[in-house]
């Protein structure tokens, strides 16, 4: 017990093997996203119907779909799709929900009433009825995916750093620098920020299990990517319609999308365990 | 116990409000003139004119937000585009079979979550533990729509057990209902699980297990009942899961519920009806909360009104 206690969270990291397979999942995914356009062996908008529902071959190594598009081809270019938008809209929630967050947390009173009373209030409801009312609101394609799955993370973001902010904003060395006439800003970022990161990292992991899920499901419904562009979630509703002859062309990129949010969920997972150790050891 | 409902019925009204408020100002939102959006672009001038007439457009701000709030006390949101009737009364039936298919979700999910929980909590470490694990992980991590889809092939096309889509009887709820609970059935599975493991080695249970209590009467009558207030919790988040998941559900196996009737709306530019579904959707989250605190209230003595 008294060796766990001394552990670092590196060392609890590397000895969660979940966590190492998330972590490895994520590795190999980001990867394949960067080097798509080296690896994929075919234009991912190239039909060629002579082989339209083609099953796995030499040639094609995950088949073809409804097109006789690629399908290797396709999910390589859709992994770098899902990657940019999950990326960016957990980004632009980290970049929105943090400072609101922590100015509610740091200055109180009725800032802090009004940001935490409408964060409540959006936190009320499921994210995709946000992201549904964004998309309706400014319509379809990449970058207002980006918004409306950020807008999505945005209450939980500002939630969570409003409460760690909380935690620290008494601390003695916050007020120590305040007694030194440290400014409120200078106070914020350079004392309360680097504290509450931690959590924020995590959270952030598991956002984009979130990110990468809702950015395909909306796109599965029509209102995210729009073909003939590739991404995993479009793929999957554009061979919906071959299930019977053709269920490959459905499962992969399902598979490929599973394995990607399990990942990001384990090693999520992994880094909220190997951080914040007493928390976790209740799931 | 009655101020507490009243308190949290008041508490209800500005939330409602921050949603009507929310939910009017989307037209407003919309990038470029929503008459000309909602019409064909070969529209004419006057057309446009009229619609924008028709939606309040021409009117002031805080007119139109007047007149909003007073239809909607009347109980009308609007006329649908697409079917020319009240918005509202359109999405109403797909409303109906959105909580019919999100309450089945719910109760199958618990049922199950728990039941696995259990049995894997009152035995931390053997395989049925770590199974549950690993079917709860897999519960969050598998994209809602494909694993509809998976079920399709395999019950509906290969073995022909169930039908693969549409609604009006049992058999149709049932692959629906997997789909939808699956996630909350991971979670719930999980917490049980925990819980349970805790209190195993609490000191009544070892009193119940010296005076001679079977093992079943102490992991249910004991063990489950103190684990259990965590999990109404999070049996009663996944309602609001439940509601918010149908939309994807019910576009793969065509349920006639309020998430296909959104999206067919988003699609079709259709604002007042994109609107109504909204509305539905938030007001009654905002009432299954509410149960959910009660109950929760009710289920928890520790829990005081005052």
């Amino acid at each position: 017990m008294a060796e766990r206690t001394r552990a670092t969270p590196l060392h609890r990291l590397l000895r969660n093997r979940a966590a190492l397979a998330g972590l490895v999942v994520i590795g190999v995914y980001v990867a394949l996203a960067v080097a798509a356009p080296w690896l994929a062996a075919y234009d991912p908008s190239q039909n060629d119907l002579a082989l339209r529902l083609r099953p796995p071959s030499l040639h094609h190594l995950l088949g073809n779909d409804e097109l006789g598009r690629d399908i290797a081809s396709r999910l390589l270019w859709g992994a770098r799709t899902s990657l940019a938008i999950s990326v960016g809209a957990v980004a632009f929630a980290a970049a929105v929900g943090v400072p609101l967050g922590l100015a509610a947390g740091y200055y109180g009173g009725r800032l802090d009433a009004l940001i935490s009373g409408t964060v409540e209030v959006l936190m009320a409801f499921p994210g995709i009825l946000l992201a549904l009312a964004v998309v309706a609101i400014f319509g379809f394609g990449v970058f207002r995916l980006i918004l409306a799955i950020g807008v999505y993370s945005v209450p939980t973001m500002a939630w969570l750093a409003r409460g760690s902010t909380l935690d620290v904003a008494h601390m003695e060395y916050v007020d120590a620098s305040r007694a030194m006439g440290g400014r409120n800003r200078r106070i914020m970022l350079r004392h309360i920020l680097p504290n509450i990161l931690t959590p924020i990292i995590v959270q952030g992991t598991l956002r984009l299990a979130t990110a990468v899920l809702t950015a395909a499901t909306l796109s599965f419904l029509g209102l995210g990517v729009q073909p003939p562009e590739p991404e995993w979630g479009a793929m999957i509703a554009s061979s919906v319609a071959y299930i019977r002859v053709a269920p490959h062309a459905t499962v992969i990129p399902g598979i490929a999308l599973m394995l990607v949010v399990l990942g990001f969920n384990v090693a999520g997972d992994g880094l909220s365990e190997s951080l914040d150790p007493a928390a976790a050891r209740l799931g | 116990m009655a101020a507490y409902v009243v308190r949290r019925l008041l508490h209800m009204v500005p939330v409602a409000l921050v949603v009507v408020t929310l939910v009017f100002l989307m037209l407003h939102l919309i990038p470029g003139d929503p008459a000309q959006l909602m019409l064909d672009p070969s529209a004419t001038r006057q057309e446009v004119a009229a619609l924008r007439h028709q939606l309040d457009l021409d009117q002031p701000l805080g007119r139109q937000y007047a007149e909003f709030l007073g239809r909607l006390v009347r109980g009308s949101m609007g006329t649908s585009f697409k079917t020319g009737r009240s918005a509202l009364a359109d999405a109403w039936p797909s409303f109906q079979h959105t909580v019919e298919l999100a309450a089945a979700s719910v109760v199958f999910a618990g049922l199950a979550g728990i039941g696995i929980g259990v049995l894997a909590g009152a035995r931390p470490r053997s395989p049925m533990s770590t199974l549950v694990m690993v079917l709860a992980l897999l519960g969050v991590s598998v994209p809602t729509f494909w694993l509809g889809l998976l079920l399709i092939i395999v019950f509906a096309l290969k073995l022909d057990l169930l039908p693969a889509g549409g609604a009006g009887s049992w058999q149709a709820l049932v692959l629906p209902t997997i789909t939808l609970g699956s996630f909350s059935l991971g979670v719930i599975a999980r917490i049980t699980r925990a819980g349970v493991a805790e209190v195993m080695h609490a000191d009544y249970v070892r009193t119940a297990r010296a005076k001679g209590t079977s093992e079943r009467a102490v992991v249910f009558r004991h063990a489950l009942r103190n684990a259990l207030i965590p999990v109404i919790t999070v049996t009663s988040l996944s309602f609001g899961y439940a509601l918010g998941g149908a939309v994807a559900t019910e576009t793969v196996f065509a349920w006639p519920g309020l998430g296909r009737h959104i999206v067919d709306a988003i699609l079709a530019r259709d604002y007042p009806a994109v609107q109504a579904s909204l509305f539905l959707f938030a007001i009654s989250f905002l009432v299954v909360n509410l149960l959910m605190d009660l109950a929760y209230a009710l289920a928890n003595p520790r829990i005081t009104y005052g």
